[in-house]
């Protein structure tokens, strides 16, 4: 399942780009064409791939520097590179607050979503029970549900009990969207602990609570990362419910509080500032990509390629 | 594995095909908060929504209600907002998929050749994936104001949408919101295939080398059948959020220039008109028509449950 570059071929035990160079020595010596055919087309496209991922966002980076009547001109480099734009962002409490409020309920949303889903997951792996494929089957289409179909009815629920408009009435439901994800990568990363671990410590007396606790949490880290990564991204990003269930700067998140930037005037959107605060709340997810690409990756394709 | 086994049956009742006690009850006590809040924030608002959309609510009075029965369904299939939505939203899916699949399969192959620097360029990937949609929407917009924007002159060098305000313009819009879309999910998609692809085995081209295959039908006869679970699990998670989509059309374009789609109009009817039983009605279409799909997709990935619920 993760899919990292050094992929050893059995018996040969030359790696697999070693031995993909070989074959292309071997295919030029078939034609002097190919030789240089192949390569050429792969790193066009690999140049390709670059431009085309970075350069919208180097583009946003690009805006966020200019002020006055640069923003009407398209030079790819700001003329007058300035930080006006991120320094009006921090006075804003509208912003500030947003930050603070995100960073709170992507923080509890993900720990409680780690715990709930590693015991659910840990269940589902290794102990003995009916019914499971339903429960599986269940919890996995909760993740396909489009969030407008909770929306009107929470919001009313809400309004009733009083959690409309704060913080924990956006964990409530967030919680619910990101189990299903949590327990999914949870669950495939539990199965391949080997069992006869905590069969051991059992078998030494261990409870069931102690041998999960002792043996399969410490080995499970990497995949509580992988999925406690993939939950705060989750989070960070939603939208639809921020939207729908939140009415001050008390409790709008990140992307509520950019996106309203662009509705209070109409025809004179401030791009500049948009584009600074744009670039604020994504930077420490290009980061988490940079340093946790991997186990981002095996998150992603886990639930996907695997049988 | 015994030894376990033997330890844990002196606490288990035989009573037929049940497991040991303790083991269910632990098992029970585990899954009950996971599948408490799924319950509470899933199951009840469904049922709730698909009640409130049998109701109308008084707009001038608060609180004030009557069973409507199915006046709001039959009010959305009369509206040609309704089905306005809905193509656009078929329309985007349809065609935001497609590119995506198309582009996403070229990068996995690019990557997969690309054996030095494949953890950089995985990396490179996967910034538009964690580039929040709400800022993409922005990106794209910025990219495509008339005078900031850089694409429309470059657009314009290759003769396409002179003097054309792109976002203020039907099908324009369209196009732009598709394109925002396809920066922000192809590379998930090249991801998730080339997860793929890293499973065929090198053997199988080997073995079509030797006996001749060119390049076109070792892609044609080897890569696509061999990758075609993938395709479908990516094809089918891309299908169900591109249906769904919501933040992307709210920020580029408020949902003007025919860039409206299911659930934008659910929710303008929800919230800024203050519709209750109507939204809710759009609502619960949009929650069939997504589940439907998804229905598609659990089986589809059924095979993959079943080794999860597997034992051992």
């Amino acid at each position: 399942m993760e899919a990292s570059g050094g992929v050893v071929t059995p018996g040969t035990g030359v790696r697999e780009g070693e031995k993909e160079r070989e074959e292309a020595r071997v295919v030029a010596r078939q034609g002097p064409r190919r030789n240089w055919v192949r390569p050429l087309f792969m790193w066009i496209a690999v140049v390709f791939i670059c431009i085309f991922c970075l350069f919208p966002f180097y583009w946003l980076i690009n805006v966020s520097l200019k002020t006055g009547s640069d923003l009407s001109s398209s030079d790819i480099f700001p003329p007058n590179p300035t930080l006006d734009n991120y320094s009006s962002i921090f006075k804003n409490d509208n912003f500030t607050s947003a930050l603070k409020n995100s960073v709170i309920i992507t923080t509890v949303t993900t720990i409680l979503a780690l715990i709930v889903g590693s015991f659910a997951a840990y269940a589902l792996a290794r102990l003995r029970f009916k019914r499971k494929f339903l429960i599986l089957a269940l919890i996995l289409s909760i993740s396909t549900f489009p969030a407008i179909a909770i929306a009107a009815p929470i919001f009313k629920l809400w309004t009733d009990i009083g959690l409309y408009d704060t913080r924990i009435g956006l964990i409530i439901p967030y919680l619910t969207f990101a189990l299903p994800l949590a327990i999914y990568i949870l669950t495939s990363f539990f199965k391949e602990i080997p069992k006869e671990l905590e069969e051991a410590a059992l078998v030494d007396g261990a409870t069931y609570f102690q041998a999960f606790r002792k043996v399969v949490l410490p080995l499970a880290a990497p995949g509580l990362v992988t999925a406690g990564l993939l939950t705060a991204f989750f989070v960070w990003n939603e939208f639809l419910l921020a939207v729908t269930l939140t009415s001050s700067p008390d409790a709008f998140t990140v992307p509520v509080s950019v996106a309203n930037f662009t509705g209070s005037q109409k025809f004179e959107v401030p791009l500049g500032t948009i584009s600074a605060a744009s670039v604020v709340i994504t930077v420490p997810l290009v980061l988490a990509v940079i340093i946790f690409q991997k186990r981002i990756v095996a998150g992603m394709t886990a639930g996907a390629v695997k049988g | 594995m015994e030894a376990a086994t033997a330890r844990l049956g002196r606490g288990r009742k035989k009573r037929g095909k049940t497991y040991g006690s303790e083991e269910r009850r632990l098992a029970a006590l585990l899954l009950t908060p996971a599948m408490a809040v799924i319950a509470l924030v899933a199951a009840y608002p469904i049922g709730y929504a698909v009640w409130l959309s049998l109701t109308e609510y008084s707009v001038r009075v608060p609180g004030k209600w009557r069973f409507a029965g199915f006046e709001n369904y039959a009010d959305a299939f009369g509206s040609s907002e309704f089905w306005s939505a809905v193509k656009n939203t078929f329309i985007f899916t349809g065609v935001s998929v497609t590119l995506e699949l198309a582009i996403g399969l070229g990068m996995a192959i690019a990557m997969h050749e690309a054996f030095r620097g494949r953890g950089l360029l995985r990396t490179v990937v996967l910034v538009p994936w964690a580039v929040l949609t709400v800022v993409s929407a922005i990106t794209w917009r910025t990219l495509f104001e008339p005078n900031l924007g850089l694409a429309p002159q470059l657009l314009e060098g290759v003769g396409i949408g002179e003097n054309i305000v792109w976002l203020g313009q039907e099908g324009y819009a369209m196009a732009v919101m598709i394109l925002a879309d396809v920066w922000k999910t192809a590379p998930f998609m090249a991801l998730l295939l080339l997860a793929g692809l890293q499973v065929i085995p090198d053997d199988v081209y080997d073995a079509a080398k030797v006996d001749g295959a060119t390049t076109w039908q070792r892609f044609r006869r080897i890569t696509i059948p061999l990758l075609m679970p993938a395709i479908l699990v990516a094809l089918i998670f891309r299908t169900l959020d591109a249906l769904r989509i919501f933040d992307l059309p709210y920020v580029l374009t408020g949902g003007s220039n025919g860039t409206t789609t299911l659930s934008l109009i659910a929710h303008q009817e929800l919230t800024t008109n203050r519709l209750i039983g109507y939204g809710s009605a759009l609502s619960v279409l949009t929650f069939v028509i997504v589940m439907a799909v998804s229905f598609i997709y659990i089986r589809t990935v059924g095979g993959n449950i079943k080794s999860l619920a597997e034992e051992g």
